[in-house]
């Protein structure tokens, strides 16, 4: 299995090389290192939501509000900065988190206490959270001029020569390869993702594991939260609206099985990685950014048929012995 | 689809107390139905006008038509994201059908076999090919409207013909519109298919175990393949009704639409996990949604803080009975 799983990723590494090569044909200028440094800055929040979404995917659930936290976290430390310039951003970082966390508890608690199913789950809270949103900005925008800069230079800010968003992008992709290979929480997350009731005789608190897989995609959103808002300079209630299937999207294409139990940090990042290049490069190739829905969608269908076969041979050998039988 | 399916029985009447029928879900949908339409009355002056009941009912009958296909689909166990795109796309064919110069019947076939090619693609990619239904249909959300959003760019289609205006807008009876028709007739045809036919009876059978329902004699892949057909129709069928009542089309329309509906299914009864639900239910739930958006509309509070109702609705509705079982010490 693992030498299947290393076999997706270095096709999807290669599938991204021959699409920046197909793009520098008609603009040799794309595959310049200082441009691919831009667009993997460009990536870098999708990348982070992309991991969130996961380890949650991977346990045979989906966290459908990760965008809608993303709009209402930000909406919070926007109006933070607001009104109180003074509190420094690492302190604010802390709040999106925390906020976050607050956010992906509730959806966790209710997955783990009432037993609701997940996509019902966030589905609510999905139109709870935007709409919390609303009531707690009155429907007005937080501007860039409200801002303080240091809000907006954070992530901006160059450490050896690559911004900080980046850095922080490649400090959340470090962590999470540490907990999906290194720790037990990560192992107990792909038990419960391939066998449910094997991993409760196995002694996991599937619930439990549950609830802190939504707990972690909820600081991943309130985190992402801060970074959307700091880059796009515009605290809104129609901040990332429907970005949450984008953020799916990604996690498919990344080769991350939506029942469950097959996927890697890896896969996310570089399923991430493969959106932006896409969204990055079409204007840059003179194709009207009009198209970009349609052949995101043509590749997650591309890549969903791809993945298929192998899934379906991990899957079903039991049910192919009953057959035979 | 997602997370751990729990063991689930086939409903039977049979064996249930009466104590449990009267607090069956449609029961429980039921009180909650009478609530919100006692609030509204009491809230807003406007609210029981018939010409502002008849207003209501234009918030829930697209949306709703959608739904009882979609239930048919979530009880077999797949989903469908794409419904709302497929509406835009079908518009989006509308559309270019006006520029062209065609008439209101040419509209109404060219927006139904669209909905109904979509929903056969979707089909095509599930069954032959074995896809998870939810990632395909994410895709063919992507794909459906990314072509609107390529033919329309940033332009509008308008000019649809005068005649083409009753689908959304006329009335066939005094303050009974089409919409309103056509929603309840499909509610007894879905209802009857769901519920009295041996077509039905094997939905549930899927839902609850799609390999034993194999074993068993029954296609499941062309019967899923029919479903989402049928969603694909229906689609189509919302489509024309959206287009004919706006005037127009924009690639952004009925722009989130597959969440509303699938949260009228949930809300409806209708298990996420497949297996159980009934179209009672659906249409309680429809009224439900229409009630609460319209009221809310009345006193005049903005459509993104309804949206927040719903999503508490959603939730509390479906853990009430939980909570309650817990609280009598079932489990």
């Amino acid at each position: 299995m693992k030498a299947f799983l290393k076999y997706r990723e270095i096709w999807l590494a290669a599938a991204i090389v021959v699409l920046i090569g197909l793009i520098s044909t008609r603009f040799p200028a794309f595959a310049d290192p200082g441009n691919l440094r831009q667009v993997f800055n460009d990536t870098s929040i999708l990348m982070i939501l992309a991991l969130g979404q996961m380890v949650v995917i991977l346990t045979r659930s989906i966290d459908l509000s990760m965008a809608s936290n993303l709009c209402f976290t930000g909406m919070v430390v926007a109006m933070l900065n607001a009104a109180h310039p003074a509190i420094p951003i690492p302190l604010l970082i802390v709040v999106a988190l925390v906020v976050g966390l607050v956010l992906g508890a509730i959806n966790g608690l209710l997955v783990w206490r009432l037993n609701i199913p997940s996509i019902v789950v966030t589905l609510g809270t999905l139109t709870i959270y935007r709409g919390a949103t609303f009531v707690i900005s009155g429907g007005a925008w937080v501007n860039a001029d409200k801002m303080s800069p240091d809000f907006i230079g954070f992530q901006r800010a160059a450490f050896l020569g690559i911004p900080v968003l980046s850095w922080i992008a490649i400090l959340v992709i470090a962590l999470f390869f540490i907990l999906m290979t290194r720790t037990a929480l990560g192992r107990s997350i792909y038990a419960i993702g391939v066998n449910p009731t094997a991993s409760v005789y196995a002694g996991i608190d599937v619930g439990r594991t549950k609830f802190i897989v939504f707990c972690i995609s909820g600081m991943i959103g309130g985190l992402a939260g801060y970074l959307w808002i700091s880059r796009y300079v515009i605290a809104s209630v129609e901040v990332a609206n429907g970005y949450e299937l984008n953020i799916i999207a990604a996690c498919v294409i990344g080769g991350i099985s939506i029942a469950g139990g097959i996927g890697s940090v890896g896969g996310a990042v570089l399923g991430a990685l493969f959106l932006g290049i896409i969204s990055n490069a079409l204007p840059v190739i003179n194709i009207s950014p009009f198209w970009q829905m349609a052949i995101s969608g043509s590749a997650i269908i591309l890549a969903v048929v791809l993945n298929a076969r192998g899934e379906r041979q991990q899957g079903r050998i039991i049910l192919k012995k009953v057959e035979a039988a | 689809m997602t997370d751990i399916p729990a063991p689930r029985h086939i409903p039977d009447r049979l064996d249930k107390p009466l104590s449990s029928a009267i607090f069956s879900w449609e029961a429980l949908l039921v009180m909650v139905a009478v609530a919100i339409f006692a609030i509204n009355s009491f809230a807003s002056p406007y609210f029981l006008d018939p010409y502002s009941l008849s207003d209501l009912t234009f918030n829930f009958t697209e949306k709703g038509l959608i739904a009882f296909a979609m239930a048919l689909l979530i009880i077999s166990g797949e989903i469908d994201l794409s419904v709302a795109a497929i509406i835009a796309l079908a518009s989006t064919m509308m559309g270019m059908a006006v520029q062209a110069g065609a008439g209101t019947p040419a509209l109404v076939a060219i927006g139904i076999v669209v909905g109904l090619g979509c929903g056969a693609f979707n089909g095509l990619l599930v069954t032959r090919l074995g896809l998870p239904s939810i990632v395909v249909t994410i895709g063919t959300m992507s794909l459906f409207r990314g072509i609107a959003f390529i033919i329309l760019g940033d332009q509008a289609y308008k000019g649809y013909p005068e005649s083409f205006a009753f689908f959304g807008q006329g009335y066939v009876w005094w303050v009974v519109s089409f919409e309103l028709v056509l929603f309840l007739i499909a509610a007894v045809v879905y209802w009857f298919l769901l519920h009295r036919t041996s077509f039905g009876r094997r939905l549930f059978a899927i839902g609850n175990n799609p390999v034993a329902a194999q074993f068993s004699g029954v296609r499941v892949g062309r019967i899923k393949f029919i479903l989402f057909c049928l969603t694909g129709l229906m689609s189509g069928i919302a489509s024309v009704l959206i287009t004919s009542r706006l005037g127009s089309t924009r690639p952004s329309i009925a722009q989130g639409y597959e969440l509303e509906v699938i949260t009228m299914v949930v809300l409806g009864g209708v298990s996420i996990l497949g297996g159980a639900g009934s179209i009672v239910g659906v249409v309680l739930a429809a009224l439900i949604m229409g009630l609460v958006t319209f009221g809310l509309g009345l006193l005049n509070v903005p459509g993104i803080v309804m949206s927040i109702f719903i999503g508490l609705l959603l939730i509390i509705v479906i853990a009430l009975p939980i909570v309650w079982r817990r609280l009598r010490g079932g489990r």
